[in-house]
């Protein structure tokens, strides 16, 4: 028989000093000749910025492959010094920040291709549990027309959030947990 | 206001799987910060059936001892909090960051916006980290925490707990929860572990009183075993 699983329980106000000791939201150094920077501002219900959330990312390295045992297509280089896991706190005005490089694509369902994404955990007080969403990336029009996840989302607008928006220095994704416009979050 | 708590069982969805809700009105943070659209469901790919593998970077020997980190030792009842992390197969979760903090004996966390008016301890972080073994078993030695006053309602106390946070096998697998312990006052009036509408499922949060991890004429042993959803990669398939 399988055990239950623990239920999820927030990560509260007081998480930092535990979570947060070091700088974990530089995935490559800054000298890296493709980082990108991906910043996003995090919107309650009532357009109130979240300044105590934590936000989670894991991705595929620039050729497409995950830094896990599970990936095994050895024809496709592993790079040593790329996790592809970040972490960082929001800031007093609601805003996380990673430094990053754009992934490969990546495998889906039934042999079909993902377009390049980033999955994302968010945690905050007044989160009994996590939101996972996606980043998706504004120069991937073909690819993202095509994704097998984003073209389960029928709603144009509610396909739109999951999908950065270029700011030339950095692209941008703002998270809304709530009300209009709010971003498309996922279960399993 | 006084905003009690109601209820017995409303709101059990079986669909929850024991989860709580997002929206749980009597914890009142959640009004404005729960989405309201419907999830999207997830197929499942290689995006969550990997994940990170540790985590974050080296433990360090005195990670897991919350009672030797600084000069002396914290005030406070010292405590052993250990069990096993398994997969939702039942099966060990091995070499897997396990992290924790909490608030110190009297109830109150380092954290610079904490405002409870009760003392900080200069020998207590209120954080540990450790990673599990071949058992998926994780160990910690600390104190025991204090409950603390919120503001969600009018006398609002939290039941003493440890905050765990969890990586397992895979990204499905990620998991942040609250250790609390037997017997707790506090749970009947706590909106976030009665967030949790099962009642079974609650006590999956409790951790036992255990006289084997008791050591004598030194701590008291808790045991707190941890279920988390999804299951390791097949073992060792495809060796790198």
């Amino acid at each position: 028989m399988s055990p239950e699983p623990t239920p999820s329980q927030t990560i509260g106000p007081f998480f930092h000093d535990a979570l947060l000791d070091r700088n974990y939201s530089e995935l490559v150094s800054p000298d890296h000749p493709e980082a990108i920077v991906i910043r996003g501002t995090i919107y309650d219900g009532a357009g109130e910025v979240v300044p105590d959330a934590m936000v989670e990312i894991w991705q595929a390295n620039r050729t497409g492959r995950y830094d896990h045992p599970t990936d095994d297509r050895d024809d496709l280089p592993s790079d040593e010094e790329f996790s592809g896991f970040g972490r960082s706190g929001t800031d007093v005005g609601g805003e996380f920040s990673f430094l990053t490089v754009k992934p490969g694509p990546v495998p889906g369902p039934d042999g079909q291709l993902q377009a390049p994404h980033v999955t994302v955990s968010v945690f905050a007080r007044g989160l009994l549990k996590r939101l996972v969403t996606r980043i998706y990336f504004p120069d991937e029009e073909a690819a993202n027309a095509v994704d097998p996840v984003l073209s389960t989302i029928e709603d144009p607008e509610l396909r739109r959030t999951l999908i950065a928006r270029d700011e030339g220095d950095a692209l941008r994704f703002d998270i809304h947990l709530q009300g209009d416009g709010q971003t498309a979050f996922f279960a399993f | 206001m006084r905003q009690q708590p109601t209820d017995e069982t409303a709101g059990l969805r079986p669909e929850d799987n024991g989860q709580p809700p997002y929206l749980y009105p009597d914890y009142v943070a959640t009004r404005l910060r729960a989405p309201k659209e419907p999830l999207i469901i997830l197929p499942k790919t290689l995006s969550d059936t990997t994940g990170p593998a540790y985590g974050r970077g080296p433990i360090g020997e005195l990670d897991n001892d919350l009672t030797r980190q600084r000069e002396g030792e914290p005030l406070g009842e010292r405590i052993i909090v250990t069990g096993r992390v398994l997969d939702g197969d039942g099966r060990p979760v091995r070499n897997s960051l396990v992290e924790i903090w909490q608030a110190n004996a009297a109830g109150r966390y380092t954290h610079h916006l904490d405002q409870h008016p009760a003392p900080l301890d200069p020998n207590f972080s209120g954080a540990g980290r450790c990673l599990t073994d071949d058992e998926g078993r994780y160990r910690f030695v600390t104190v025991k925490p204090g409950a603390y006053p919120w503001k969600n309602h009018d006398n609002a106390w939290r039941p003493a707990h440890i905050h765990f946070s969890l990586f397992g096998p895979a990204f499905r697998s990620r998991l942040i929860t609250q250790m609390y312990f037997p017997g707790d006052p506090l749970f009947e009036q706590d909106p976030i572990f009665r967030s949790v509408r099962d009642r079974e499922a609650r006590q999956r949060m409790i951790s036992t009183f255990d006289l084997e991890t008791t050591q004598p004429e030194w701590a008291l042993g808790y045991r707190f075993d941890i279920v988390l959803e999804g299951r390791a990669a097949t073992p060792m398939e495809n060796p790198r």
